[in-house]
């Protein structure tokens, strides 16, 4: 059992900084998730963690020790790997025997330990077999099991679902999330599918090319989004962002072709000062009233079933923008739809730094 | 998906196969049946008459202290250059796997000896070991060590397992450095959060690993000790002192050549080809089974 904290910490390859200081606490028996784009830096992050890159600077503990220093040994860690790394010329057994045996532990304790790992893996069957027979769903969970037959005080994840197919990952999800509540063991999971992180992590980092966008719960990502990054990045469909003025009371943002919307509270903006204006899709609703509304020309209909999802052009620029409505409607390509959204799901973002304005 | 190109004419495929065919007909195919058909004659000296003798030579050869100490000998040579050609290299692949900085250098200085002829690498080392002039034996004289390959069977023995040792020691380090860089990163990696230290690592995953190589290069290095190494004990030892480095192939040239006696020379010709055959067989039958996993 173990916190884990960051301390200004930066890495570089050579003169290529990749993060440029995170400061990060992870508190004991968390599961947090770092969440971003392809070559944001995840996964660096990750390995700074278990010794595999050099800290360039700055501190990491876990627990009260600092581990910069230390070798991935002695940090008291296990790993998943992407591609699961388990050793192909050893047993299933003998996979998840080694890191106990190098430790020392007598005999009868290590196949304890992996017998007990195996049955809550459900994977005791196939453990005289060697990695090579297995399916990826089985090697994935030889891969969990040999890390929690080590009992470590920390887990690391580095995208260790990506590899399987759409069905089988939401159910691992399911596993490994109803696993770490059971073991209790601190965890930090890197994936660059914000569904996964959503629904894994009790926290989660958003990371965009090594800088940290935003810490937070999923819900406050989801409702109060930091950056226009993180909006658009949270959330599924995500987020159409627009270009708006505010209105002359400060009260409404106006559109280009002159539809406005109401928003609350009072910005202490100018009036006339350029903002982005970000909607999600599962806020809009369809709206008879002439006031307080957008004209959406539709492009595109999809029919998911429990939903319809509406791609339409907005304004003379036709920007795009996306609504999601319950169940099946029957609307027509080409047809006009007035759409508005309660002031509360208004997301407004400066359109040069992205940050929130609120 | 497999890609391959379909000729229409039967004619061109024959044609552009015919090169390697005729060379392989002319010399391996055509001296290796004249061997089979001398090795059951005997041949005067002046290669005026012959005589058919079944395998007279065969039960001579076997019967012969000489081939008897050849074979001994080439199983201590062939043995000796390949754990030490191997060990070498992988040695040297270990550290070059981990240099980072300036490792297409050492990679291609490594693989250099390669390129010199067996006979030039046999001179190379002669001049160094040379007994009254050869800078090693001089150094080793210093230090109280007498040296002379010319009369110490063990001493002429070490110098061409080392001298072809030498040459051998760049193609294994090539085949190990392959095969230590297709071994996943994120293996040693695993090993490492394991808690294993680099030699456990390297002896417990890596050596593993490597099996497949391993065995290759041991065969590879055995057929090389065998049947390569002529020009080396040619420059080096002719064969010396004593029948010390008298492997096979050299025996069969001494015997041929020098000696003039064709149909035994031909009956270890033949006897060397059933090794390679050997060899060759015993190796495909365990590459295709991959060693091990
Ligand atoms: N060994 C290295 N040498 C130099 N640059 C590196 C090295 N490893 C990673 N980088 C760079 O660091 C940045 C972050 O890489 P990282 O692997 O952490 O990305 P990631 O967020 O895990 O991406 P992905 O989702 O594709 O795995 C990238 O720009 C990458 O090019
Ligand atoms: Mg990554």
């Amino acid at each position: 059992m173990a916190e884990i904290r960051f301390n200004k910490v930066y890495k570089a390859y050579g003169n290529n900084e990749v993060i440029h200081g995170v400061d990060w606490h992870i508190r004991d028996g968390e599961f947090v998730v770092i969440v971003g784009p392809s070559g944001c830096g995840k996964s660096t992050l990750l390995r700074m963690v278990a010794g595999l890159e050099v800290i360039t600077s700055g501190e990491i503990f876990i627990g009260d020790r600092l581990v910069n220093d230390l070798e991935p040994a002695e940090r008291d860690i296990a790993m998943v790997f992407q591609n699961y790394a388990l050793y192909p010329h050893m047993s299933v057994f003998k996979n998840m025997a080694y890191g106990l045996k190098i430790r020392g532990l007598p005999k009868q304790e290590i196949e304890q330990r992996v017998q007990k790992a195996a049955d809550i893996l459900e994977i005791g069957d196939y453990l005289k077999r060697s990695p090579r027979q297995l399916s990826g769903g089985q090697r994935q969970r030889v891969a969990m099991g040999r890390a929690i037959v080590r009992q470590p005080s920390v887990f690391l994840f580095d995208e260790p679902l990506s590899n399987l197919d759409a069905k089988l990952r939401v159910q691992m999800r399911l596993e490994i999330k109803k696993l770490q509540e059971e073991l209790g063991i601190t965890s930090v999971y890197v994936t660059h599918d914000q569904i996964e992180a959503m629904t894994l992590g009790h926290r989660l980092m958003v990371l965009k090319d090594g800088y940290v966008e935003q810490l937070g719960t999923p819900i406050e990502l989801y409702e109060r989004p930091a950056t226009s990054f993180v909006a658009g990045f949270i959330g599924s469909p995500a987020m159409s962002f627009l270009d708006a003025e505010i209105g002359e009371d400060g009260r409404q943002v106006v559109f280009e072709g002159g539809d406005r919307l109401a928003i609350a509270g009072r910005l202490s903006l100018d009036a006339g000062s350029r903002v982005t204006v970000g909607l999600r899709p599962e806020h809009l609703v369809r709206t008879e009233e002439e006031a307080d509304s957008l004209h959406i020309k539709v492009r595109v209909v999809e029919h998911l079933g429990a939903d319809t999802l509406i791609h339409g052009d907005f304004g003379p620029g036709k920007a795009d923008l996306t609504i999601r409505m319950d169940g099946i409607e029957q609307i027509r390509t080409g047809e006009t739809l007035r759409i508005k959204a309660a002031p509360e799901h208004i997301h407004i973002f400066d359109p040069e730094t992205g940050g929130r304005i609120d | 998906m497999e890609k391959r190109v379909v000729f229409r004419q039967t004619f061109l495929p024959y044609l552009l196969l015919a090169p390697q065919v005729l060379v392989t007909l002319v010399f391996f195919f055509w001296p290796a049946s004249q061997a089979l058909y001398q090795s059951v004659l005997r041949e005067d000296a002046f290669g005026l008459s012959s005589e058919f003798i079944w395998f007279e030579n065969f039960s001579a050869l076997f019967a012969e202290a000489e081939y008897l100490h050849s074979l001994e000998v080439t199983a201590l040579f062939s043995l000796a250059v390949a754990t030490t050609a191997m060990t070498i290299a992988l040695y040297l692949a270990v550290q070059a796997d981990r240099v980072i900085h300036g490792a297409m250098v050492y990679k291609t200085l490594l693989i250099w000896p390669y390129a010199v002829a067996p006979a030039v690498a046999g001179v190379l080392w002669m001049f160094l070991f040379n007994p009254s002039m050869g800078i090693v034996v001089f150094a080793l004289r210093a230090v109280g060590y007498d040296w002379n390959h010319a009369l110490n069977g063990h001493q002429a023995m070490a110098l061409v397992t080392v001298s072809a040792a030498w040459k051998q020691i760049s193609y294994n380090f090539l085949f190990f450095l392959a095969g230590m860089q297709a071994i996943p990163k994120s293996l040693i990696e695993a090993a490492a959060i394991d808690g294993a230290r680099p030699a456990r690592r390297f002896w417990t995953i890596v050596f593993p690993l490597l099996a497949p190589t391993t065995f290759f290069l041991l065969v590879m290095n055995v057929v090389y000790a065998f049947f390569d190494t002529f020009g080396i004990i040619h420059q080096v030892t002719e064969g010396g002192p004593a029948g010390a480095t008298n492997i096979l192939v050299y025996k069969v040239f001494h015997d041929g050549f020098l000696g003039l006696d064709l149909g035994g020379s031909a009956a270890q010709s033949v006897v060397l080809m059933a090794i390679v055959i050997l060899l060759t067989v015993f190796q495909f039958q365990y590459i295709e089974r991959k060693v091990h996993y």
